[in-house]
Parts: C-alpha cells; sequence; structure tokens
C-alpha cells in the first residue's frame, strides 16, 4: 500500500489561513488502511480545525466526506456539489489522490494534508515499514525477495556496505541491513553463490531518471 | 605517460607502505601541502579521502594534484555517494589527464553521518559497478555504453574490504566480488583484532585471491583510550578488542598516544608476517605527523626507488 502521514496542524492551519469554506476529503484506499486519512482521520481533522476555528475567530466552514478511492474519476465526480460550494478543497489522499481531483475539478485549489512517504507494508501493530521504490526494473529475483534499491540505505546491487553491525543499517540501529537478510535468506536456501553474481551498473531510465513514467495497453483502450 | 609507482612497488614485491591524507575544511591549500611535507619520503602513496563521512571538505582531485606537486604520488578516493556516472566518469579521465595514477572504488559514507545530512544522496553505481567502470575505461578505451574514448585513462584501481563488518562469513567472498570486477589492489579498514584479520586472510589464500590482488591492512593509530572505547562503540564495522583498550587504559594520559604508536608497530609487524599481505595503509587521522615515527621504527623508513 501507499504509505503517508499527516501533516503537523501548524502547517495544515497556514494552508487554509486564506479560506473560509473547506471541503476535507478522505480515501478510503491506502491511506485509510495506514491510518492517516480514512473516515476516521478526516473526522478527526475536521473536529481539530473546528475547535482552532473557534478558539482562534477563523470564521472557517469545515464540511468533510471520504470517498472509496481518490485516483479514480468514478468516485471522484460525485463530488461536484459539494467541490463547488467549497472555497478549497483539502485531500486526505496520498499524492496521486491530491493531484487528481484537483484534475477532475481544475476550477478548484487541492491541498495536501497528508506527505505521502511509501510504499510498503504494516508489519505489526502500529508499524509499517517501507518495500518497494517503484523503480521500474524488478530485482527480486536476484535477492530471493529483499529488495536492495527500497531497504539498503545506499541503494547498493552488490552486497552489504562496511557499515553492517550487528545486522543493522549504519545510518539508523532500528533499521535491518537489507544485504544482512538478503545473505541469511540466500544461506537458508542454500544459495550463497548468488552472491558472486556481479550485477553491473544498471539503467534508471525506468525509474524517475526518464522522467515522469506512463503506461499506455492499447488493447484495453476504446 | 608514467605509470604508478605504487603498482611498480607492489608488483616488484616490496612490502608498500601507504599512508592518507584528510584535506581541510577550506579553501586552503598549506594545510594539504604541510601534510605531504610531512609524508614524503616515508610513503609510496598518499590516499586523499573525498569527503570523508559526507563532510565537506577541499576536493579529493585538487587536493592530489597538490600533492603530487609536492613530490608524493597521491592515490584520489572517489566515493559514489555524490555524482552519478557522467560525473564520475568525467572525474575519471580528468585525474588521469592531471597525472594520477591511482584511485580508490568506494561506495562512501551515507551522507546522514556528515554536516550535510539533508543532502541527496546519488548512488547511481556502488563500488563494485565503479570499479567495472574504470577497468572498462582503461583497458577497453570506452565509456559505460561502449562509447569510445580519444585516449583512456592510465589508473592502478584499488578498492576497500572490511574483514571485520557483518555478516563475518561473507567478508572474503565480496573481496572476490571486487576482485572480479577488477580490482588491482586492497586497503583494509582499520585492524585492531589481528586474530580476525588472520582469519579472513586464511579464507582469502583459500580462494587464491592474495595472488590475484594486492592487500594492505589498513591500520590507524590510536591517540587514546577514548579513541578506542569511542571508534569501539561508536564506529560501525570497526572491532577494537577489549585487551586493545584496556592496554590503553593501563597507561597515563599523557603517554597514550605513545602506547597508540606501539600498538601500531606491533601490528605492522604482525602484518608483515601474514602470507598475502603486501603492504600497510597507515591511516593516521589528523595525525600525520605520526606516521615518520611509525614507520621508522616499523624499520620500513627506506623506500624502494623503483622510478
Amino acid at each position: 500500500m501507499i504509505v503517508g502521514d499527516r501533516k503537523p496542524i501548524e502547517e495544515i492551519k497556514e494552508m487554509l489561513a486564506p479560506y473560509k469554506k473547506i471541503l476535507l476529503v478522505g480515501c478510503g484506499t491506502c491511506i485509510s488502511v495506514c491510518m492517516t486519512g480514512g473516515e476516521k482521520e478526516v473526522g478527526i481533522l475536521a473536529s481539530e480545525l473546528r475547535m482552532i476555528s473557534e478558539l482562534e475567530k477563523k470564521d472557517w466552514e469545515i464540511s468533510e466526506t471520504t470517498i472509496q478511492r481518490q485516483c479514480e474519476r468514478e468516485y471522484i465526480e460525485p463530488l461536484k456539489e459539494q467541490f463547488e460550494k467549497a472555497d478549497v478543497v483539502m485531500s486526505m489522499a496520498c499524492g496521486v489522490g491530491i493531484q487528481y481531483m484537483a484534475e477532475v475539478f481544475p476550477e478548484k485549489i487541492v491541498l495536501p494534508a497528508v506527505n505521502t512517504t511509501f510504499y510498503g507494508t504494516n508489519v505489526k501493530e502500529g508499524e509499517w515499514q517501507e518495500r518497494c521504490a517503484g523503480c521500474g526494473d524488478c530485482v527480486l529475483d536476484k535477492t530471493l525477495g529483499i529488495c536492495p534499491v527500497a531497504r539498503c540505505s545506499k541503494g547498493l546491487y552488490n552486497g552489504p556496505c562496511g557499515g553492517t553491525d550487528n545486522g543493522k543499517c549504519e545510518v539508523n540501529k532500528d533499521l535491518d541491513c537489507a544485504w544482512y537478510l538478503i545473505y541469511n535468506r540466500m544461506k537458508e536456501h542454500g544459495k550463497l553463490d548468488m552472491l558472486d553474481e556481479i550485477i553491473p551498473a544498471r539503467s534508471w531510465k525506468t525509474s524517475l531518471h526518464g522522467g515522469p513514467r506512463k503506461r499506455v495497453r492499447e488493447d484495453a483502450q476504446k | 605517460m608514467t605509470s604508478s609507482r605504487l603498482k611498480k612497488i607492489l608488483e616488484k614485491g616490496h612490502f608498500a607502505v601507504t599512508s592518507e591524507c584528510g584535506p581541510p575544511k577550506g579553501a586552503d591549500p598549506k594545510a594539504v601541502q604541510d601534510k605531504g611535507k610531512t609524508l614524503k619520503g616515508f610513503v609510496d602513496s598518499v590516499n586523499v579521502t573525498d569527503n570523508q563521512t559526507g563532510v565537506v571538505r577541499l576536493s579529493s582531485m585538487a587536493s592530489c594534484v597538490l600533492l603530487k606537486n609536492e613530490g608524493l604520488e597521491p592515490v584520489l578516493q572517489m566515493v559514489t555517494r555524490d555524482r552519478n556516472r557522467i560525473a564520475l566518469q568525467s572525474d575519471i579521465l580528468g585525474a588521469s589527464a592531471l597525472g594520477l595514477r591511482n584511485i580508490l572504488c568506494l561506495t562512501g559514507d551515507h551522507q546522514s553521518f556528515g554536516n550535510q545530512p539533508q543532502a541527496k544522496g546519488v548512488f547511481d553505481l556502488d563500488s563494485i559497478q565503479l570499479i567495472q567502470t574504470v577497468r572498462k575505461m582503461r583497458d577497453q578505451g570506452v565509456i559505460l555504453g561502449g562509447e569510445k574514448l580519444t585516449l583512456p585513462p592510465d589508473l592502478f584501481i584499488g578498492a576497500a574490504e572490511n574483514p571485520f563488518a557483518d555478516p563475518l562469513n561473507y567478508r572474503a567472498a565480496r573481496l572476490a566480488k571486487k576482485v572480479a570486477a577488477g580490482a588491482e589492489f586492497i586497503q583494509t579498514q582499520c585492524i585492531y583484532n589481528i586474530g580476525r584479520f588472520k582469519e579472513w586472510m586464511v579464507e582469502i589464500r583459500e580462494r587464491g585471491l592474495h595472488k590475484k590482488v594486492f592487500i594492505l591492512g589498513g591500520i590507524t593509530p590510536l591517540k587514546s583510550a577514548r579513541m578506542a572505547e569511542y571508534m569501539s562503540k561508536n564506529v560501525a564495522g570497526i572491532d577494537v578488542p577489549a585487551e586493545i583498550i584496556e592496554r590503553m587504559k593501563s597507561v597515563p594520559a599523557g603517554d597514550q598516544r605513545k602506547e597508540g604508536i606501539k600498538i601500531t608497530i606491533e601490528l605492522i609487524k604482525e602484518l608483515q608476517g601474514i602470507e598475502g599481505v603486501h603492504g600497510v595503509h597507515i591511516m593516521a587521522i589528523e595525525w600525520e605527523d605520526a606516521v615518520p615515527e611509525i614507520v621508522r621504527e616499523a624499520g620500513l623508513a627506506q623506500r624502494p626507488d623503483v622510478d
């Protein structure tokens, strides 16, 4: 899923300062599952903003709604009337939803309430970890399912650096060293010889460095 | 074109002595020249660190040229943290054109350790891919992607390895990978745990790597018991055994530098006795003054003349 964190309230307050009628829109998919921008979190932010409005005499009118997905037009379009009534829309989705709502309703400004952080998973209660960098050229076959691009602080392709410390990354002792994990997994599977293969310099064109990416499937087009 | 003196010394079977020079945090050529003057004649070549630990310093390339002009043979350290393959390859050509003849290919410490922790890390290549790149440029006369160079760079290609980092069982295999990528000499992370280093060398010899690459054992003289404790606790991948820390503590603070030098000399003697170790790399961090004494006391002051 896509994981994100809600922005600090001070930053949100500053963004909303010029406006009066504010529509908060939550997203029911990834950002809801990571407990950042679903129905519940929209309710919490709405209450916070109403309280601030009262205490600081902001005169804000906050309305709130949550749709299934902000990354799909068919879920956004029914919000037409609510968008029209608002001075500004604040999205609690990931960066995709924030942008796509403004594309569907270009006459409105859509502000971000969330910092989108990574593609990850909920490893245990209250903890999410990054797993994929969306780099466009998967090497998980060569590393037995542990991504060195997303999970090694230096994105190394050819084994651990000299800073591995008791299986932890030198950058942060709370982080597992991805190559330590890869090594152990190869060992468990009797495939340590995989480490001898040199992975040569890759092309980053499939990543953002080739420019923004798009995918076209002609057979799916009308 | 003159080729690397370090290479000649190693090829002739001499026990090489190399050292390191950290450039200043300023545009001060004298700081580099002074360090060069201190080391001149006592070492075969001097590595210049490339913004080590992610701290902004006078560039490695410029410092290398300053040292070269003082009559020393520099080893250009190059990290992949700060430059993509365009800049790396351009600097490799630049180094050769400026008459530098040795390069040490590194990934580099993560930027979060330095004084620019907000920096965007590049890591377009890793150290092994950088070794392959230099090798390709030098031996095939082409850059990545195959485009031909008008004149290939002439560089003796080195890499680093840390026999003390996790997973320990993988460290000899990693050296093998660097050798397969094209490394011709290796300078190791600092050795305090000579027992562990010897175990690693056994693995190196079993793989026959000592015959394919020149291995220089790295040593950083300890200035104080506090430094020993700090390195042991806080520097990832450094193994300072308790007995070394205790030994440093057992002498009064005023004598600890002397003790550090004594330990260094003992370690050098140990290194000289290990089959497959071809030299020593003395990294006296901000303590270059100690190097001449160490080299003299270790009986290595008479540097071979190979020119």
